[in-house]
């Protein structure tokens, strides 16, 4: 096509057509060059940022060298890096039935602060006159308990008025931030808001401090994996998720199902809770699940709510996160560089899913057959 | 007969992934003519259609309008060139009024004036014969009443090329004659008019000429005299096929459900089912037959437990032991668990029959899902009978694993289909179930509806298609306003008495049994 009455007109330079399906190797491919396509981003912006980059341009191998060093160089960081995998990992498994139920839960954070709280609350009355084992698994209910607490009250409301679950769990965690508050200004009557380190509460260790932790939550993700693929209840979930009038067509009570799947949720973010609160932390503040409860819905997300994809997200996130902490100790740059280059690499990753999704015709070519990729 | 070309379309080619929706097609269309472009769905005559209309764009090829070449973008670029499409689905504001839809969105020079869009519009309006008073509010407006400002929406903004999509799909037996002596004046008036469809009929009635469309090639264009339906049918399914649907007497009938003074209100208070009584016999196809929206959904719904009806009862005659169970405020699940078999074939397959991202095997199992042990689900016998459903009913898959929302229309109706008859239901209920189906895989529906009868099922068939009605089932029941306006022998009545019934008002309904 080339002439209409107004001269030279041609055809859009750019149109885009929704892909049928992608083999997955070539999805991978694509999320690879958006990982690489991150990182030469954030060098480039590292040159103008970091000084001490500028005027050394040759020290841009030990910026990139950074992701390894920040999670592998020692065994201590590497341990550490395993642990913060399954703190993130637990709330992304929180979740995620929530999320394949299309219950989009923003509440983990809340719900897991919840949790410590319960967890401390117990430690802080009871630490030192019960037995240690009955402390640790009073603590344990506490902590469930308030976690699930936190999730059925959206879900209730959910249910039976059909009101929005966003905001309901997103102001749900405000509640619960500052109802952390409220308890240090009366556990803590000095003044100082910080509870310090309690002497009782603590999960065992054995071989590691993060060693119980770690197996946890790698025995919950392979028992939440079998869960969502191979259980009544977790096909009734994405039975709910995929079509509501599926589901009452078919007679699932859709209302159960949702209340149901809240409790799973928020009970476990309340384990997280309690990993965080019995496991590492022994006091709470109201920074102690400190974002994660947010991060996990990107893990979660980017893993496509399967268990085991999110084991790796959830490390890629971790690699990214103590990576650009080691670059801001090494190159001497304030702390909100880290989150500067943990954004871009994000945004290049979740864009890189609209190139999985479509397919980008260019004007002049018609390649159709191979469908020429065009990732950019 | 010597006529002026008003659009050329030369090697027009669309894909959507790997489907090639469109391939070479070559299409003149002339002034003061009405063509007919026919085709099974899924044939690409609507993709074509949305390439003028500037919906979509060609993916090879070239459109000339009035001999030049051009370049259509949007439907404002579309409407530059004259041309305008009425869809299969309104796209209007109801809480306008009709002119006030007929306007938006357009640029004009000068102060928007109500009143001279008014006149202007029942300028129009009387010109062709339409029926509609333009400060109607849309939400006031009957379907036929919707499309009428959808076609003055296109005249209105000076096209004097038309595509309409489907535009009888919607339409009485009456309605439609209306519409086709509408589309004569435009005709006359030099206007081009391409009007979609499938129903052989109406091509023979209203075209001109006939483009057929098979798989996205053009098979060829025909002079409507010169043609019969015997082979347009042949060139639009590609072989010669029996048109004849086989229709046995039933054998020993009895009563096998019974609904009683069924009332049903919606959520907003409307009174959606007024009254409803019938008989759902043994043995034998009940067809239903209405309007759009007259309330075949929610009666089916209700049968199957997902409405409460406000009075009324729904008797299930066990054909077991002879006892009869009553299924009113009784859950799907209820249902079930009573014992009583009955399968359902709802309109929105995707929506509600089936669950798109899920696989052929998962779909199978949303029945029977509960049979697992413990907690556990068991797929090895919904993979089995899966397997059984894509043999027999030949569904065309590449696996077991795909999820349905990638198999085609007629190839999703048979996993549905399949499922339900698979528990060999004694009450077996479809709405719409060849709705957007090639012939071939509607005739593996009706097939399958008639050896449920022959077993011994008592059929529910909600249809729009008036002469597979009067040709499959035995007796039909017809409801117009959510209100049972008459219930006859379908061997001994004419499409036009049926179509009368279903515009029968309130007052004038009478029963008509047997």
């Amino acid at each position: 096509m080339r002439k209409t009455r107004h001269g030279e007109a041609r055809e859009p330079l750019v149109h885009l057509s929704k892909r049928a399906s992608i083999p997955p190797l070539k999805a991978w491919g694509i999320r690879l060059l958006a990982i690489a396509l991150g990182l030469i981003v954030c060098g480039l912006v590292a040159f103008v940022l970091i000084e001490k980059l500028g005027q050394h341009p040759e020290r841009i191998g030990d910026f990139y060298n950074a992701f390894i060093k920040g999670s592998f160089s020692t065994s201590r960081k590497f341990w550490k890096f395993l642990k913060n995998i399954a703190i993130l990992l637990c709330i992304s498994l929180a979740l995620t039935p929530a999320f394949r139920m299309r219950f989009w839960n923003i509440g983990g954070e809340g719900q897991t602060l919840i949790g410590v709280l319960g967890a401390i609350a117990v430690d802080f009355y009871l630490g030192g006159q019960v037995p240690e084992w009955l402390l640790l698994i009073l603590m344990f209910v506490a902590a469930l308990a308030a976690g699930t607490l936190w999730a059925v009250i959206p879900a209730i409301f959910k249910a039976k008025w059909g009101t929005n679950e966003t905001l309901f769990t997103l102001m749900m965690n405000y509640v619960a931030t500052f109802l952390v508050g409220y308890f240090l200004v009366i556990w803590v009557p000095s003044g100082s808001s910080s509870l310090g380190k309690l002497k009782y509460g603590k999960l065992p260790s054995f071989g590691n401090d993060y060693l119980l932790i770690i197996l946890i939550v790698l025995a919950l993700t392979i028992g939440l994996y079998i869960y969502v693929n191979y259980t009544k209840q977790g096909y009734e979930i994405n039975v709910v998720g995929e079509s509501v009038r599926t589901a009452r067509y078919i007679g699932i009570n859709v209302n159960k199902v949702i209340i149901r799947t809240m409790v799973i949720s928020g009970a476990l973010c309340g384990l997280a809770g309690y990993l965080i609160g019995a496991g590492l932390d022994q006091t709470v503040t109201a920074d102690s699940v400190g974002g994660q409860g947010f991060t996990g819905i990107m893990v979660a997300w980017l893993g496509k709510f399967n268990p085991l994809a999110m084991i790796l997200t959830a490390g890629l996130i971790q690699v990214l996160n103590q990576g650009a902490s080691q670059i801001s100790q090494d190159f001497d740059v304030s702390g909100a560089f880290p989150d500067v280059i943990v954004g871009i690499i994000l945004f290049f990753v979740i864009g890189s899913e609209f190139f999985i999704n479509y397919k980008i015709h260019f004007r002049g070519h018609h390649d159709h057959a191979t469908g020429k990729e065009a990732v950019k | 007969m010597e006529k002026e070309l008003a659009i050329q379309l030369r090697g027009i080619t669309k894909r959507f992934g790997t489907v090639l929706a469109n391939d070479h097609v070559n299409l003149d269309v002339y002034r003061g003519e009405i063509l007919a472009v026919l085709g099974e769905n899924g044939s690409g005559k609507t993709t074509l259609m949305n390439m003028i209309a500037g919906i979509y764009y060609p993916d090879e090829g070239q459109i000339l309008i009035d001999g030049k070449e051009v370049v259509i973008r949007s439907p404002k670029d579309a409407f530059e060139h004259k041309i305008g499409m009425v869809h299969q689905h309104f796209k209007l504001v109801d809480l306008f009024t009709a002119a006030e839809n007929i306007v938006l969105g357009m640029e004009k020079e000068g102060r928007y004036n109500i009143r001279e869009v008014n006149a202007e519009v029942a300028k129009i309006t009387e010109h062709y014969g339409f029926h509609l008073d333009p400060t109607k509010k849309i939400y006031d407006l009957s379907v036929s009443e919707k499309q009428t400002v959808e076609i003055i929406k296109v005249l209105y903004r000076g096209a004097d090329i038309l595509i309409l999509d489907e535009p009888t799909a919607v339409l009485t037996p009456q309605e439609i004659t209306r519409l086709f002596s509408v589309l004569h004046r435009m005709k006359d008036d030099g206007k081009s008019i391409i009007i979609i469809t499938h129903k052989l009929n109406e091509v023979l009635e209203v075209s001109d000429r006939v483009a057929i469309l098979r798989r996205g090639q053009h098979i060829a264009t025909v002079e409507t005299k010169d043609t019969s339906e015997a082979e347009l049918t042949e060139m639009m399914v590609g072989k010669k096929i029996d048109l004849n649907i086989e229709r046995s007497e039933p054998v020993n009938p009895v009563p096998r459900l019974t609904v009683e003074g069924l009332n049903l209100y919606n959520s907003e208070g409307f009174h959606v089912l007024k009254d409803i009584s019938f008989t759902a016999n043994s043995g034998e196809i009940l067809g239903v037959a209405g309007i759009a929206g007259s309330g075949q959904r929610q009666l089916l719904e209700t049968i199957a437990g997902l409405y409460d009806p406000a009075s009324g009862n729904i008797i299930f005659h066990n054909p077991q032991d002879g006892k009869e169970i009553d299924l009113k405020d009784k859950t799907p699940l209820e249902i079930r668990q009573l014992g009583v078999r009955l399968g359902f074939v709802p309109e929105d397959r995707l929506g509600m029959g089936l669950v798109g991202n899920m696989d052929i095997t998962d779909n199978v199992m949303l029945r029977s899902y509960r049979n697992g042990i413990f907690g556990f689900l068991d797929r090895k016998r919904p993979r089995k009978q899966a397997e059984e459903i894509v043999r027999k009913l030949e569904v065309s898959t590449p696996g077991l694993s795909t999820p349905v929302r990638r198999l085609s229309g007629g190839n999703v109706q048979k996993v549905l289909v399949g499922r339900e008859i698979s528990s060999s239901p004694e009450v077996l209920m479809t709405a719409y179930p060849v709705r957007g189906l090639d012939i071939n895989s509607s005739y593996t529906i009706y097939n399958l509806m008639n050896s449920q009868k022959q077993d011994g099922a008592a059929v529910i068939f909600v249809g729009e298609d008036l002469d597979v009605l009067l040709a499959l089932c035995d007796r039909i029941l017809v409801i117009n306003g959510g209100a049972v306006t008459g219930i006859v022998d379908a061997r001994n009545v004419t499409k036009e008495e049926v179509g009368l019934l279903m515009t029968k008002t309130d007052t004038e309904r009478k029963e008509e049994v047997k």
